[in-house]
Formats: C-alpha cells, sequence, structure tokens
C-alpha cells in the first residue's frame, strides 16, 4: 500500500483521499461477494457441514482424504484434464486458422464475423440444449446425414449415440465446448494481428520468404505472446465449466464426463453435502493459481517493452 | 510468373475453405433453431424425413404455445428486470473506481486495477456452495434478489477495467482546465467526465447486461420456483417434463432469446475485445 502524504491540504494528498474513496466500495463489494465466499469454501472444506446442520466441527483434512480415496473424484479429475486439454488443443488451431483467413478485409467480413460470433455471445445453456437437440438419440441430423453416405455402412436402426456411449459423450463435450470458445479465441486472436507491424511480412516478401515461410517464421511467432493470453482465458473458462456437461449429460454415461465443478454441483448443490462439495471445488484453485501467475507475468513483460 | 499466380489463386481458395467451413459450422445450431421452430411436430418427429426441409407447411404452433402456455415470458421478464439493476449497481461502484484508478491513485492504483481484474478469473463454481449459504442467510433464496446481489462481483471488476482504459484516454487538460474554472475534482468527474464518457458506458450496460443473460450456475444454485427463473435456466430446465423435451419450444426460445443478444453485442465488439486484451498488444 502507497503511502499517504503527511498534510492533508495539499492538491496532491486531497486527490490521494478521493482516489481512496471513489476507489473502496467497489473494491469493497467485489470482496465481500468473491473473497469471503472463497474463505468460507476454505472453512467448509474442513468441517463435516450438511445442508440443515447445526454448528461447525473442524474435521481437519478428512474430506480430502476421502475425496482422494473416491473413484468417482479421480475419474472427474482425469475428465477434467481430458476435457481441458482437448478443448484448448480444437481451440488453438482452430481460431488461428480463422484469425489468419479473417486478417484481410473482403466483401462479408462484417457478416462472417457475426456468423461465427453466435456461438460466444448467445447464453452458453442455451447453445448447448441446441446442441443436445442435433445429437439427439433419435432424430439427430448428424446421423440421419451420416446414414446416407453408402461408405460408412452405419446401422440405420443402431445410429452412434452421441452422449450416450462413453467416449462419444466426451467427444461431443470437447466439441461444444470448442464451438463455444472458438470465437472468443479467434477475436482476440485478430485483435493481435492487427497489431502486428505490416512492414515487416512485406519485408520478408520482398527477400523471397514464401507463403509458410512467413506463416510459420514470422505471423505465428509474432502472434505468440497473445496466443498465450487466449490460451490462459480458455484453460479457467473450460476447467471451471460445468454448464456444457450439466445441459448435454448431466456427467454420465457412468460419470464419463463428470468433470470436478459438476461434481462439486452435484455433491455440494443438489446432494447437500456442503462440506465435501467445497473440497472437491477447492482443487480447481491450484490452476486458477498458475493461470493468474502467468498472466500477471505475461503483463509485466508487455510494460517492459 | 505463372506459378506464382497458381500459389496465389491456391492461398485464396484455403482461405474461403476455412471461412466458409467455419461460419457454417459455427452457426449451424442456430440455422437450427430457426427452422425447428417453425417445423410441425409431425415432420420434426418423423426419421424419414428430410430434415433440412419443410415436409409439411411450416407452422406458428410452437411460438404460440412458447409465449402463451409457458413462463417464458415471466423468465425474460425477470432477466430484464435484474440486468437493470445490476447495470445500475455496476455504473454506480466501477464509474468512480475506474475513475480512481485512471487518475488519481497512481503506481499503486495500477497494481489494484490488475488485483482486480484477477477477480474475474474466480470462477462461479468454486463459490456456489458458501454463496447459496450466504443467500439463505439473508433471506434471498429462491428470488431473483440473490442474483441482483451477487452478479455484480463479476460485472464491476470487468467494467472498471474496461472505463479505466476509457478514462486514460481522455485528455487531462479537460479537467485541469474546469477545476481551474473552479469545479472541485470530483465536481469535474461528475460534470464534465461521465457525460463525455457516455460510449465507453454503454459499452459497460451492453456487456453487463449480455454477462447477466449469459450466467447459469448461479441462477441454477439460489433459484428453484419455476417462475422465479432466468431465462438462462428456465429454458433448458422447465421446457422439459421428465424425459419429455419440447424441443419445437425449446428451439424456439434458444432462437428468441439468442439474436437479439447477438445483435447487440455485435455492435460493440471491438471494445470489447480491447478490454481483453490491455497488456498484452502494445
Amino acid at each position: 500500500m502507497a503511502i499517504a502524504p503527511g498534510s492533508r491540504s495539499t492538491p496532491e494528498s486531497r486527490a490521494w483521499w478521493l482516489g481512496q474513496g471513489m476507489f473502496y466500495p467497489a473494491m469493497i463489494y467485489v470482496l465481500a461477494v468473491i473473497g469471503l465466499p472463497f474463505a468460507l469454501a476454505v472453512v467448509y472444506a474442513f468441517s463435516d457441514i450438511k445442508v440443515g446442520s447445526v454448528g461447525y466441527h473442524f474435521v481437519g483434512l478428512q474430506n480430502f482424504k476421502s475425496i482422494l480415496h473416491s473413484a468417482t473424484f479421480l475419474r472427474a479429475l482425469y475428465d477434467s484434464f481430458i476435457f481441458t486439454v482437448g478443448s484448448q488443443i480444437l481451440v488453438l488451431v482452430g481460431s488461428t486458422l480463422l484469425a489468419l483467413a479473417l486478417e484481410k478485409k473482403f466483401r462479408g467480413r462484417g457478416l462472417v464475423r457475426f456468423l461465427m460470433l453466435l456461438p460466444w455471445v448467445a447464453p452458453v445453456s442455451i447453445g448447448a440444449i441446441g446442441w443436445k437437440w442435433i445429437l439427439d438419440s433419435l432424430y439427430s441430423v448428424i446421423n440421419w446425414v451420416l446414414i446416407r453416405i453408402p461408405i460408412l455402412h452405419l446401422d440405420k436402426f443402431n445410429p452412434p449415440q452421441w452422449l450416450g456411449e462413453p467416449a462419444l459423450a466426451m467427444a461431443s463435450v470437447i466439441v461444444v465446448h470448442t464451438w463455444r470458445l472458438l470465437p472468443f479465441s479467434t477475436v482476440i486472436l485478430l485483435a493481435g494481428l492487427s497489431a502486428i507491424p505490416k512492414d515487416i511480412p512485406e519485408a520478408a516478401e520482398i527477400d523471397g520468404a514464401g507463403f509458410w515461410r512467413k506463416m510459420f517464421q514470422i505471423n505465428i511467432p509474432m502472434l505468440l505472446p497473445i496466443l498465450n493470453v487466449a490460451l490462459l482465458f480458455g484453460i479457467v473458462f473450460t476447467f471451471t465449466d460445468m454448464t456444457v456437461v450439466y445441459i448435454l449429460t448431466r456427467g454420465g454415461p457412468y460419470d464419463s464426463t463428470q468433470v470436478v465443478p459438476s461434481l462439486a454441483f452435484f455433491t455440494g448443490v443438489l446432494g447437500g453435502d456442503l462440506s465435501e462439495g467445497a473440497a472437491i471445488s477447492l482443487f480447481m484453485v491450484p490452476i486458477l493459481v498458475i493461470v493468474a501467475y502467468l498472466m500477471l507475468r505475461a503483463a509485466n513483460r508487455s510494460e517492459i517493452t | 510468373m505463372a506459378r506464382g499466380r497458381a500459389r496465389e489463386l491456391l492461398i485464396e481458395a484455403g482461405r474461403w475453405v476455412v471461412l466458409v467451413s467455419f461460419s457454417v459450422a459455427l452457426a449451424f445450431p442456430f440455422y437450427w433453431m430457426l427452422i425447428t421452430t417453425f417445423k410441425q411436430d409431425g415432420d420434426l418427429y418423423n426419421t424419414a424425413n428430410n430434415p433440412f426441409i419443410f415436409n409439411l407447411k411450416p407452422t406458428l404452433v410452437h411460438l404460440q404455445v412458447l409465449f402463451r402456455d409457458t413462463m417464458y415470458l415471466r423468465w425474460a421478464g425477470n432477466t430484464a428486470l435484474v440486468g437493470a439493476l445490476v447495470v445500475l449497481i455496476t455504473l454506480l461502484l466501477s464509474l468512480p473506481a475506474a475513475y480512481a484508478l485512471a487518475r488519481l491513485t497512481g503506481k499503486w492504483g495500477e497494481r489494484m486495477g490488475i488485483a482486480m481484474f484477477l477477480t474475474y478469473l474466480v470462477p462461479p463454481t468454486l463459490l456456489f456452495i458458501p454463496l447459496s449459504r450466504v443467500v439463505a442467510l439473508l433471506g434471498l433464496q429462491d428470488t431473483i434478489w440473490s442474483l441482483v446481489f451477487v452478479y455484480p462481483s463479476f460485472t464491476i471488476p470487468f467494467s472498471t477495467w474496461l472505463l479505466m482504459g476509457f478514462f486514460k484516454s481522455i485528455p487531462r487538460e479537460l479537467e485541469d482546465a474546469a477545476m481551474v474554472d473552479g469545479l472541485t475534482r470530483f465536481g469535474a468527474f461528475v460534470r464534465l467526465v461521465v457525460p463525455i464518457s457516455l460510449s465507453g458506458i454503454l459499452t459497460v450496460v451492453i456487456f453487463t447486461f449480455t454477462l447477466v443473460t449469459q450466467e447459469f450456475v448461479y441462477a441454477l444454485t439460489f433459484i428453484a420456483p419455476e417462475r422465479n427463473q432466468m431465462v438462462g435456466v428456465g429454458v433448458p430446465t422447465f421446457l422439459i417434463r421428465g424425459d419429455v423435451y419440447f424441443w419445437g419450444e425449446l428451439m424456439a426460445a434458444c432462437l428468441i432469446t439468442s439474436l437479439p443478444i447477438a445483435l447487440l453485442y455485435n455492435l460493440f465488439l471491438d471494445r470489447f475485445i480491447a478490454g481483453f486484451t490491455v497488456g498484452a498488444i502494445k
């Protein structure tokens, strides 16, 4: 914290006090609604509190122990990593391709941008329920098309159950989440692309660099810092998301798409086991801390250059 | 020379393949909502029919049912009310905070700004269990007031960050001149800086509102009664009875909810990107 200048009458010190007064109401509100519950989550995780229970019993690491021995939790942790890594790879590759294709101005660019933004702008739960209809067990339009492609030899009466078989369900959840995050990542990369000085690729072209060389030795390396930002946001938005899973599969079939946040919801909110739910959700904290640290580092670096 | 020309054509073709295939894949679910909305049930639930065309006459029956026999309008009203109140709280707190960070608090303020932005990374799925307890203690459970109370926790940090960037772009001389003319610093902020920041404020209004409509986890956790629900939870929860999905009504609701938000958002996209990329691009 900065030290307030000694005398209160100088214009600088008046500005400083005014600044405090204008800033703190917002900060206190945010701390009260984020910091306080976070502290409570930690307190809960070391207790045996349930919905409707009275009093507080400290139980130490009991909840964490029982969670780490639970096959369901370990499965959820594993699924969370698959879900996050899988969708982030798809998002990075897809959004880089799309951003490079969208960079140059052309007729209809505004329309393409509007269409591609829809998944990000529409409420997640609404987009996900749209996919639930597309992946329906009986009336899936995807299956309708696939069955009519002769070389696939699909059984007309037993088409793929996109949300009913473990591997397919995980793939579906990953694809739907990628669909949702791709626009966000693309617009961030577009902003990064527009900040690359145009004379560098041009100079390289004059020196005889071809399309691929320009791409891999100039455009993509210069995009890396912003790609980094998009990835960090993407990791947080994916690892902590339960909406897509909740709407599409409720974690099923057989917990094959259960992720850490959805398990915390089912345990702590629907199951009423507040202490275990809180302990489960705390397992997201290490990831958040790492991401926050990397973001700060990125911010500091850009300040120096 | 001819080879260079062929290469250029190839790159151009590749670009269009990417553009068209991605636009189709990203927008397809919305097209699907549109066509489902206007199809008769007899057409929707017949696997022999080609699903891409109208095999029976288009119908408005799903829209009629949605507006007459479901609580959709009620949910939309709840969402609008929560949105408006959250916008109000957000502006009241983040306008002064952003100004303080941009002008008054110097290096320390810069750090607080970053700290504030980082709270944006704390997800609802980490806080919903203790918050459900807090909400119950305050007597706000099952009412939209629980959301009015909690939503500013993620709209304030983002709005403060956006507005801070906006205020920094206003030349200092403007306020200095006003203060020479006898206004206090705070007076200059209220009478001068806020009015000329209208476009920044409008951006915050739009984004706060879209964040409110997009939120799912808190609304699902805090509110149980059907009539007090928000659109984002009501549609995927209460347009389903047991295992029966009313797909026509569901898709109609999805479509009418998404389109207005999308149109508004598109207008303010560039400012929004600037908010996320401050610091990374310079």
